[in-house]
């Protein structure tokens, strides 16, 4: 790279709870890839869509507050959740068309000196690898090819769906930049019908079978395209595809035993960071092949 | 003279007559599709110069009947609107036509769309007043009030949201995006008086708002960009203006965020679980969260995340919170 890639990291709840794995192995990766990655320690929950349920006013501040953090720092905002992007840009989306409602928020972030201005975009880290890094700059750094696996992408809604907002040249319905990243790392992408679908995550409280069999399609079509192990930028999928799998297998009545992986997981094996550092001791399904 | 650009498209059109099929099948056609083609358009060459059994519904031809949805490579569509070119920029130039559910194919294309209209009805889809039969004056809705629509009355019932939505195809029970739609619609008519009616017929455990599963699938797929999900967003927050919000598990969790983020900034996700769930609720989640805790998914109440500057987020949530439970 020519330019070192900066980026303030948004890591969402998640990655700092249920899915320590997803923080650890982003660092390990950026590290290796050479880009900066300055923690937002200031940011708060993005409300994941159900804060937005109850107070719309309220979830418009706090995000809006966590984007004015990054602007101090100057840089583009870069984030590891698929809801954390969609509730982020969304407000930003929001704001930024509407001169009345942005000073309203301002007003009340005012009270805390903080202004938004609008000038750090938001951006998923699988997209900042895609467009900013390229995976022609990525694919000189693999060393360990992840050859001969065949790796089941699972896109998570909030990254292509609705496509209007996230303008990034992802199709909704044949979305290709896993798939292509997934190639960059030596593997084989498989193709199966559930590969955009949702996993059912917001739910899980009020609708478990709901959420069961959402997810249990997804990791039942992984399995049935010959996939070894699925990978995945959402930490929500990941928490409902690998935590609940036990419990998802008894809904669908067959045993499941699907390693996923979270896509700086990937990224990292293919630069040869070793497992651990790559937190795959975290999961519950083990990756065997990489133990 | 202009040229008339063509391409080569291979369609294979779902195909069931359960008069003389056991099981459906597929037909496969080789045409030309031109620059002004819809997908209607394919469907009347079809018909019309190869295979005059197909059924498909039509009508209008002007994406306003909303009677011709089906799905192209799993895309809900509006026939007589979706451009064929564009289709090609997505899918390429093979294609596969089958109903919007093939679940519900009573003959070719044509579905039985009963469960979508009994869905759509229990909404009240209409304008529930007190109509004097004799005004003395117009009643005039200002620009400012029918924008408060936010463009729902511009469904057409095509029904390609219902049939795309994932919580639909595995409960059967949910209404689904295309009634939740509509009764935003009349709830956000000023003239209206079923409000509350309405929103306890959408806040029902099971089938309700809280069953969708915040997919965006009918903001993708709606032809006539209706955007249902961003009305059912508003349901949900007039349930809890209208104090209709029952305290479950489902309103709980949504509330929880407000508490959770007062308390830490970051959530705490056990505790969100657990206010939630009430204690009771807890035992289910027993199994999943000893799998966490001995994977290291689960901080100890000493190391818990907490955001910087937790000051500035308090202020915020008293000063900015705007609704109550």
């Amino acid at each position: 790279m020519e330019k070192k890639l900066k980026y303030a990291l948004y890591t969402g709840c998640t990655a700092r709870e249920s899915t320590p794995e997803l923080l650890k192995s982003t660092l390990a990766v950026a590290e290796k890839l050479g880009i900066e990655l300055e923690l937002l320690d200031e940011a708060s929950c993005c409300g994941a869509s159900h804060l937005q349920d109850f107070d719309d006013h309220l979830s418009l501040v706090l995000n809006t507050r966590n984007i004015c953090y990054a602007e101090k720092q100057e840089r583009t905002m870069v984030t590891l959740c698929n809801t954390c992007q969609l509730n982020t840009n969304m407000t930003k989306e929001r704001i930024d068309h509407d001169p009345e409602l942005k000073a309203k928020v301002n007003k009340d972030l005012a009270e805390v000196g903080l202004e938004y201005r609008g000038v750090s975009d938001v951006k998923h880290f699988l997209y900042a690898i895609l467009d900013d890094y390229g995976l022609d700059n990525l694919e000189k750094q693999i060393v360990k090819p992840l050859k001969n696996f065949n790796v089941a992408p699972f896109y998570g809604c909030h990254n292509i769906r609705p496509s209007e907002l996230h303008g990034n040249d992802e199709s909704a319905y044949v979305p290709d930049s896993l798939d292509r990243l997934i190639q960059a790392c030596g593997g084989n992408s498989v193709d199966y019908e559930e590969k955009n679908k949702c996993c059912g995550f917001h739910v899980d409280l009020q609708a478990p079978n709901t959420a069961n069999r959402l997810s249990g399609n997804a990791l039942l079509g992984a399995i049935d395209s010959d996939a070894d192990f699925m990978v995945t930028p959402c930490p929500l999928c990941h928490l409902n595809l690998d935590v609940k799998q036990h419990k998802i297998g008894e809904t669908m009545g067959r045993d499941i035993e699907m390693p996923v992986l979270h896509l700086p997981q990937i990224i990292g094996l293919a630069l040869g960071i070793e497992p651990k550092k790559l937190g795959l001791n975290h999961h519950v399904v083990k990756s065997v092949y990489f133990q | 003279m202009e040229q008339i650009i063509t391409k080569k498209v291979t369609f294979k059109v779902f195909r069931f007559n359960p008069d003389n099929d056991v099981l459906p099948y597929y037909r496969e056609y080789k045409l030309d599709v031109s620059q002004e083609d819809v997908v209607l358009d394919i469907l009347n060459k079809i018909k019309w110069e190869h295979s005059g059994s197909l059924s498909y519904r039509r009508s209008c031809r002007h994406g306003i009947c909303g009677s011709c949805a089906v799905k192209v490579n799993n895309k809900g569509v509006l026939a007589c609107k979706e451009r064929m070119f564009d289709l090609i920029d997505i899918f390429g130039t093979e294609m596969t036509i089958d109903p919007l559910s093939k679940e519900r194919a009573v003959k070719d294309l044509v579905i039985d769309k009963e469960d979508f209209w009994k869905k759509y009805d229990s909404v009240q889809p209409y304008l529930v007043a007190d109509v004097d039969a004799h005004p003395e004056k117009e009643n005039i809705i200002t620009p400012k009030e029918a924008d408060q629509l936010l463009e729902a009355d511009y469904c057409i019932q095509c029904g390609a949201c219902y049939y795309s939505c994932p919580a639909v195809e595995v409960n059967p029970e949910y209404i689904g995006p295309a009634a939740m739609a509509k009764a935003y619609r009349f709830n956000g008519d000023i003239r209206d008086t079923a409000k509350v009616d309405r929103l306890e017929t959408v806040s029902q455990m099971g089938s309700g708002v809280w069953d969708c599963v915040k997919c965006f699938e009918c903001a993708e797929v709606c032809p006539k960009e209706v955007n249902p999900i961003e009305k059912i967003t508003k349901l949900h927050l007039q349930t809890f203006e209208e104090g209709v919000a029952e305290n479950n598990v489902a309103t709980r969790h949504a509330v929880g965020f407000k508490r959770s983020i007062a308390k830490h900034g970051i959530l705490d996700e056990g505790d969100l679980v657990l206010y939630s769930e009430g204690v009771c609720g807890m035992p289910q989640h027993l199994p999943e969260a000893w799998n966490m805790f001995k994977n290291g998914k689960l901080p100890m109440p000493w190391a818990l995340p907490k955001s910087k500057n937790l000051d500035e987020i308090k202020k915020l949530v008293k000063i900015s919170s705007t609704a109550k439970f």
